[in-house]
């Protein structure tokens, strides 16, 4: 039975001998040749030359990741393990642990993440994790992720990820319609 | 023996059977959610009336039917009685608004909770609750209260069933826990700071259907999704001692009583299996816990159960 075609483009493969026209194959290459000349020598290049010239980065590319911290600069994950749980490349590995009386500068919740690590190797960058937060704790940015030699390097942990207190990363242009809706209730404890 | 009828599924059941459990009898989605009822405890039941149901006739002989919804739990089946359930959009409406009521000064806080997965609340919820609060006021407060080395309550969290009450009184021989005023300020509470400690205090920990009343001795040391529960047993002089043990690597992280299919305990187990006995050596396991393909526990996937065994002999 022959095979049903998906779409009327396909061709047939016949086994006919070349002539000798077709043998010595300089027509077909000079034919080639004119496609690259004639057809793409002078048009606009595609590629950049990198790193002289950079490209520009959307508002939501999704490089590498930040963990925000809230207006008074105390962190924002608590640890609730959504973000691992729906990684779909296994990345993150977290700790969790009981915030202590005093603490209450450092950490939001009363569970913190002791440690916070994301293989950036194994890190496909699809954002799910950005996605899935409930507490607006990670973001991808449009930094990207640095060639390192060892690989050990490319596990970063919360000394890379936790901004910094003084130059916390702009993620407003990346928050959803719906989350923007939701922190106007105020019935809400972390709303107000 | 009694028939009834729910939801276009007749059932034969011994008279005296509430709707609730002869519900339970046919199994699946038929079986009204409970909040409140527990099988394994008397005088539950008729508190959180998530379990309500029509009763479209009241029996062969009376065949009118009941004026309101009825509370399932403390209704008992009659003969010829017609039950709906899921095939009744008013009950279903009015469940929904139930589980609204229970959320209404419920904190959001799943994210810290460690009854997160395996919550009876957090299930209604998601199937019943729209995803929005309309309540603009705040959620009520409660001062947190120390009750001891092995239990962390967190009153914001509790939904006033008295099952942990129920299970103090029926199992242990001292309560010291009850419930302290009325209506909106009503909470769990020890009155003066005063720790549970009974031997089989450790159950209201499993009865209670929300993270009220949580393991302190496995508190914050993993989301219940991370870990795998596995079958195991030990010789105990206190109670029958078969549990579940909820693993992370080689580490045993909790220990819990094995739940039936409605989420209630098969048995109750000591505080010693419960809060003492964290290490592999200590339990005799006998094979991985099924959990229903369902719940984001079974997202675990068992390996290494061998590996256990061996290390054991
Ligand atoms: S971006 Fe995707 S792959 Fe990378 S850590 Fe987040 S969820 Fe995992
Ligand atoms: S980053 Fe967000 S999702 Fe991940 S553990 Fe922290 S709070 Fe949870
Ligand atoms: S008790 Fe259930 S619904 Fe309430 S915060 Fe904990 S997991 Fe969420
Ligand atoms: S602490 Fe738990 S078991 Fe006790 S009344 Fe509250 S919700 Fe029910
Ligand atoms: S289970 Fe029936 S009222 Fe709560």
């Amino acid at each position: 039975m022959a095979m049903q075609t998906l779409t009327n483009r396909s061709k047939v493969v016949s086994n006919k001998k070349m002539t000798l026209w077709e043998k010595i194959y300089l027509p077909a290459i000079v034919k080639g040749l004119s496609i690259t000349f004639f057809g793409h020598f002078f048009k606009r290049k595609v590629t950049f030359s990198y790193p002289d010239k950079q490209r520009e980065f959307s508002p939501v590319y999704r490089g590498r990741h930040v963990l925000k911290r809230d207006d008074q600069g105390r962190e924002r994950c608590t640890a609730c393990g959504l973000c691992a749980l729906a990684c779909p490349a296994e990345a993150i590995t977290i700790v969790a642990a009981e915030r202590k009386p005093g603490e209450e500068n450092l950490y939001r919740e009363e569970k913190y993440a002791a440690t916070y690590e994301i293989n950036m190797l194994r890190c496909i960058f699809c954002g799910l994790c950005e996605e899935v937060c409930p507490k607006e704790a990670i973001f991808l940015t449009d930094q990207i992720v640095h060639s390192e030699y060892e690989r050990p390097t490319f596990i970063y942990g919360k000394d890379k990820l936790v901004e910094s207190v003084d130059n916390p990363v702009d993620v407003s242009k990346r928050q959803t319609k719906s989350v923007l809706e939701f922190k106007k209730n105020t019935g809400f404890a972390h709303n107000r | 023996m009694i028939k009834l009828t729910i939801d276009n599924i007749e059932v034969e059941v011994e008279e005296g059977t509430t709707i609730l459990n002869a519900a339970r009898k046919i199994g699946g989605k038929v079986v009204p959610p409970a909040m409140c009822y527990y099988s394994k405890l008397d005088c539950s039941g008729g508190k959180c009336r998530v379990c309500l149901v029509k009763v479209a006739q009241s029996s062969a002989k009376d065949p009118r039917p009941m004026p309101k919804l009825v509370a399932s739990c403390s209704t008992m089946a009659q003969d010829g009685m017609v039950v709906q359930n899921i095939t009744s959009p008013e009950v279903l409406e009015a469940r929904k608004a139930i589980v609204e009521f229970l959320l209404l000064n419920h904190p959001l806080d799943c994210p810290v909770c460690d009854q997160a997965g395996e919550c009876d609340l957090q299930d209604l919820a998601y199937s019943f609750g729209s995803e929005n609060t309309r309540s603009r006021e705040e959620r009520s407060v409660h001062k947190q209260e120390d009750i001891g080395p092995y239990i962390q309550l967190n009153k914001n969290r509790c939904i006033l069933c008295y099952r942990c009450i129920n299970t103090a009184n029926q199992l242990t021989d001292q309560r010291v826990h009850g419930m302290l005023f009325r209506g909106d300020h009503a909470e769990i509470s020890t009155y003066i700071e005063k720790s549970v400690e009974n031997d089989f205090s450790g159950n209201i920990i499993d009865v209670c259907p929300v993270g009220a009343l949580t393991d302190k001795t496995s508190r914050f040391k993993s989301r219940v999704w991370f870990t795998k529960p596995y079958d195991a047993h030990r010789e105990c002089p206190k109670c029958n001692g078969k549990v579940v043990l909820w693993m992370k690597g080689n580490e045993v992280l909790r220990v819990t009583a094995p739940k039936d299919k409605n989420g209630e305990v098969e048995h109750f187990i000591c505080n010693e299996c419960r809060f003492e006995k964290k290490e592999v050596s200590d339990w005799k396991i006998d094979g991985p816990r099924t959990i229903e393909r369902t719940s984001v526990i079974s997202l675990n996937h068992y390996t290494n159960i061998d590996k256990l065994n061996k290390e054991e002999k």
